[in-house]
C-alpha cells in the first residue's frame, strides 16, 4: 500500500497547472496478425481539444487506451509536456478519463465517486469537498451529492464521470465515446456542455468517437482513423470542404462520387473540363466529391455567376424531408447524384418535377477531387 | 372554437383528443377490468397452495413438534429440565464451543482458498471457465461419505501424505492428521468449498472491468484498487458465500463423525447419540432447537453487519 503510492502535486487552491502537449511518435500495436496501430504519429497542442474519428475496429479506442496507459504499444513514443510516458503504468499519469459506459463506482455515493481521486491524492477532506462540490456544480448537478449512482439517468451518470474526471485538475482529458449511450437530444446538449468546460478548463483534450457530427460540432481538430493510420488531421472546415481521400470525403457528411480524370495535370469529367480553385491531392487515380448541398439548379442561358461547372441532368426523384429536399438526378453519363435543395419560398429554385431535364451548376470553390 | 362547426370526424384531430380527456364519467370496461385483476389474483393464489402446503407439512409442523418435544420431560410431563440439563452439564458447552469453532475455521479456510480461486477463474478465457466451475463442482457429485472415507485414506497414519513424508526423511514418526480437530477442518473445508465459490464467482463475474480501469486512472495503485473498489463489490457474494458454509458446517454430522474420530464432537453427532443410543428425543430437541435459536441469531447479526457496516456507500 505504500511502496506503489502514486505521487501528485497538487495544484494550490485557484492556481492550475498549464495543460499539456502530447506528442505521439511512431505508435504501433499488433495483435498478432491484426495491425490495430500503424505507426501512427500526431501533435497535440496544448489546450487543444482533438477527436479521434473512425469506424469501429479503426483503433481509434486503442491509440486513446495507449495513451491512459490501459494498452502497451509494440513500440513508439508517447511523450507528455517534455516526458516520455509510454512506460508509466496507467495510475502514475494523471490523466483524466471518461469511460464509454461511464465506469462509475456503484459501491460510492455521486460524492463518493467525484471525491475518489482526490482522496487518492490525500487532498485535506474540507477542501475536497469543496471541490467536489465545484466539480459537480461545473457539470450541473450541484446538491447531487449524496444520491446514490442507482438513482441518477444515463445523462446524470455522464456528467458524474465527467466531474469525477476532472476533479482532480488534470492536465489531459480522454473521452472515449462518452455520449453514445444517451439519446439524441441529450448527447446534442451534452456536446456543448463539454464543449464549455473544455473552454473554462483549457484542457488538453482528445475525445473518440464514430459520430462524424460530434466530431464537426466540438472539435478544434479532427484526426480521421481507418485501419490503424490516420486519413487525415484537420480542422472540421478543412476536412468537410477539402477532404483529400475518399475515405475522409464518405465518412464525414454526404457526398457524391463522380468519375474524373487529370490529363496533363488538369480535371476532367468525361470530356468535360472541370474549373477548380484548389489543389487535387496527390494519388495515382482520382474522382470528383460533390456535396448534395452545394449543388444548384442553373437555368440555361443564364450568366455564368460563380457555378462554372455545369452538368445536364434528367431528375429521378424528390423526396420531401422538412427542412430541404433530397433531388436525385441522373447525370449524362449515367452516374446518378444527390442533390439538397433548401425548403423555403423565394429560394429561387422551385422544386423540379421527376423526370424533369435540368442543368446542375457547381462552384469552382466547391469542386474537389479526391483520391481514390 | 368560436365558429359552430360540426365535430370532427377524424378521431385523433386535436379536438376529438380534448373532449375525449374531458370525459371522464365515461368509463368503459372499469368493472370487467376489475372482475379480470381478480380473477388473476385468485389463480395465482391457487397456484402456490401446494408449495404452501409442502412448507407447512414439511417444515413448520415437524419444527413446532420438535420444539414441543423439548420440553417434555423423562417422566412425559411438561418441564424445563432438557434445557437445565444443558445448563448443568459442562459436555454441552463444549459441544456449543467446538460446533461454532469448527463452523467459523471451516468458513475462513474456505475464504482463503476460495477467494482467490474463484477471482482467477474469472480471469480464465471462457472456454477453460467451464472446466474449471466443472472441477470445483466434480466433488459435488461424488457422496460425501465416498469423499470422507477417501480423506481416511490419505490422512491416516499410514497414509499416502504420511508415508511419502516418511520415505523422503521429512519426518520420523507418521503426524496426526485424522481422528482429530485438524482432520475434522481439512474435511469439511473440501466439502464445504464449493458453496462458497459458486455465489463469489458469480458476483465476480458480474463486476464491470471497466470500474477497475477507472480507479487506476483515477490514480489508485493496485492494492489500493482491490481494497476500494474490487472487494467491496465482492462483499455481497462473499457473505452469501461464507454465511452458506457456515450455516451447513453447523449442522455437519457424517465427516466430523469419521475423520473426527470420537474426539470432535459436534451438535448434530449429540443429537444422533441422544436419539439412537438413548433414545431421549427430548434431550435431542432441546440440542436442535438451541442450534436453531443460536443459528438465527447468527444471521441476523451478520445480515445488520453487512447492511451497516460493509454496505455503507460513499464514506
Amino acid at each position: 500500500m505504500s511502496k506503489d503510492e502514486p505521487k501528485f502535486t497538487n495544484s494550490e487552491g485557484g492556481l492550475r497547472a498549464p495543460a499539456l502537449p502530447i506528442d505521439l511518435r511512431n505508435v504501433t500495436k499488433t495483435y498478432g496478425k491484426l495491425t490495430a496501430l500503424d505507426n501512427v504519429s500526431l501533435e497535440i497542442g496544448a489546450g487543444e481539444f482533438l477527436s479521434l474519428l473512425g469506424p469501429s475496429g479503426s483503433g481509434k479506442t486503442t491509440l486513446l487506451m495507449v495513451i491512459a496507459g490501459f494498452i502497451r504499444p509494440d513500440h513508439g513514443a508517447l511523450v507528455v509536456g517534455g516526458r516520455d510516458m509510454v512506460v508509466q503504468p496507467p495510475h502514475k499519469r494523471d490523466l483524466g478519463m471518461v469511460f464509454q459506459n461511464y465506469a462509475l463506482f456503484p459501491n460510492m455515493s455521486v460524492a463518493g465517486n467525484v471525491g475518489y481521486p482526490l482522496r487518492l491524492r490525500r487532498v485535506p477532506a474540507r477542501e475536497a469537498a469543496e471541490r467536489t462540490e465545484k466539480a459537480l456544480e461545473m457539470v450541473r448537478l450541484g446538491g447531487y451529492g449524496e444520491r446514490s449512482i442507482d438513482a441518477l439517468s444515463g445523462g446524470q451518470r455522464q456528467r458524474v464521470a465527467l466531474a469525477r474526471a476532472i476533479v482532480f485538475e488534470p492536465r489531459i482529458l480522454l473521452m472515449d465515446e462518452p455520449l453514445s449511450a444517451l439519446d439524441k437530444q441529450l448527447r446534442e446538449q451534452m456536446q456543448i456542455e463539454i464543449r464549455r468546460i473544455h473552454d473554462e478548463l483549457g484542457i488538453t483534450t482528445i475525445y473518440v468517437t464514430h459520430d462524424q457530427r460530434e466530431a464537426l460540432t466540438m472539435s478544434d481538430r479532427i484526426a480521421v482513423i481507418d485501419h490503424g493510420r490516420f486519413m487525415q488531421v484537420d480542422t472540421p472546415r478543412a476536412l468537410y470542404d477539402q477532404p483529400l481521400n475518399r475515405f475522409v470525403a464518405s465518412f464525414i457528411g454526404e457526398s457524391n462520387f463522380l468519375p474524373a480524370t487529370l490529363s496533363s495535370g488538369k480535371p476532367y469529367f468525361g470530356d468535360m473540363p472541370l474549373r477548380m480553385t484548389r489543389p487535387v491531392p496527390e494519388g495515382a487515380s482520382h474522382q470528383l466529391m460533390v456535396r448534395p448541398e452545394k449543388l444548384r439548379i442553373v437555368q440555361d442561358g443564364a450568366p455564368e455567376g460563380d457555378f462554372h461547372n455545369r452538368f445536364p441532368a434528367t431528375t429521378r426523384q424528390v423526396v420531401f424531408q422538412g427542412d430541404s429536399a433530397l433531388v436525385y438526378a441522373i447525370l449524362a453519363d449515367g452516374s446518378e447524384v444527390s442533390m439538397r435543395l433548401p425548403s423555403r419560398a423565394g429560394s429561387g429554385t422551385a422544386l423540379p418535377e421527376p423526370g424533369q431535364s435540368v442543368t446542375l451548376g457547381l462552384h469552382e470553390d466547391d469542386t474537389v477531387l479526391v483520391a481514390e | 372554437m368560436a365558429q359552430t362547426a360540426p365535430p370532427s370526424p377524424n378521431p385523433h384531430s386535436a379536438e376529438a383528443f380534448a373532449q375525449g380527456a374531458a370525459s371522464e364519467q365515461e368509463r368503459p370496461n372499469r368493472d370487467r377490468l376489475k372482475r379480470a385483476a381478480l380473477r388473476e389474483g385468485v389463480s395465482v393464489s391457487v397456484l402456490s397452495v401446494p408449495a404452501l402446503l409442502l412448507v407447512f407439512f414439511g417444515l413448520i409442523l415437524p419444527c413446532g413438534w420438535l420444539l414441543l418435544l423439548s420440553f417434555v420431560g423423562a417422566d412425559g410431563s411438561l418441564s424445563w429440565e432438557n434445557y437445565q440439563r444443558m445448563i448443568d452439564s459442562p459436555s454441552y458447552y463444549r459441544i456449543f464451543v467446538t460446533t461454532f469453532q469448527i463452523s467459523l475455521l471451516t468458513t475462513l479456510i474456505c475464504v482463503a482458498l476460495g477467494y482467490p480461486l474463484a477471482y482467477v477463474i474469472t480471469l480464465l478465457p471462457k472456454s477453460l471457465v467451464a472446466l474449471a466451475l466443472l472441477a470445483v463442482l466434480l466433488p459435488f457429485w461424488t457422496s460425501m461419505l465416498v469423499r470422507t472415507y477417501a480423506w481416511l485414506v490419505i490422512l491416516q497414519n499410514n497414509g499416502v501424505i504420511n508415508s511419502m513424508l516418511i520415505r523422503n526423511g521429512i519426518i520420523d514418526a507418521p503426524i496426526a492428521l485424522v481422528h482429530n480437530f485438524t482432520g475434522t477442518l481439512i474435511g469439511t473445508a473440501h466439502i464445504m468449498l464449493p458453496f462458497l465459490v459458486l455465489p463469489l464467482y458469480n458476483a465476480m463475474r458480474s463486476i464491470d472491468r471497466g470500474l477497475i480501469l477507472a480507479a487506476a486512472n483515477l490514480g489508485a495503485s493496485p492494492t489500493v484498487r482491490f481494497w476500494t473498489v474490487y472487494f467491496p463489490l465482492t462483499l455481497p457474494g462473499l457473505i452469501a458465500g461464507a454465511l452458506l458454509v457456515f450455516v451447513l458446517s453447523l449442522g455437519f454430522y457424517i465427516t466430523p463423525a469419521i475423520l473426527g474420530g470420537g474426539r470432535v464432537i459436534m451438535a448434530a453427532m449429540r443429537i444422533q447419540s441422544s436419539v439412537a443410543l438413548y433414545a431421549n428425543w427430548g434431550a435431542a430437541s432441546a440440542i436442535a432447537a438451541v442450534l436453531l435459536l443460536a443459528t438465527i441469531v447468527f444471521l441476523l447479526i451478520s445480515l445488520w453487519l453487512s447492511r451497516h457496516v460493509f454496505g455503507s456507500r460513499g464514506r
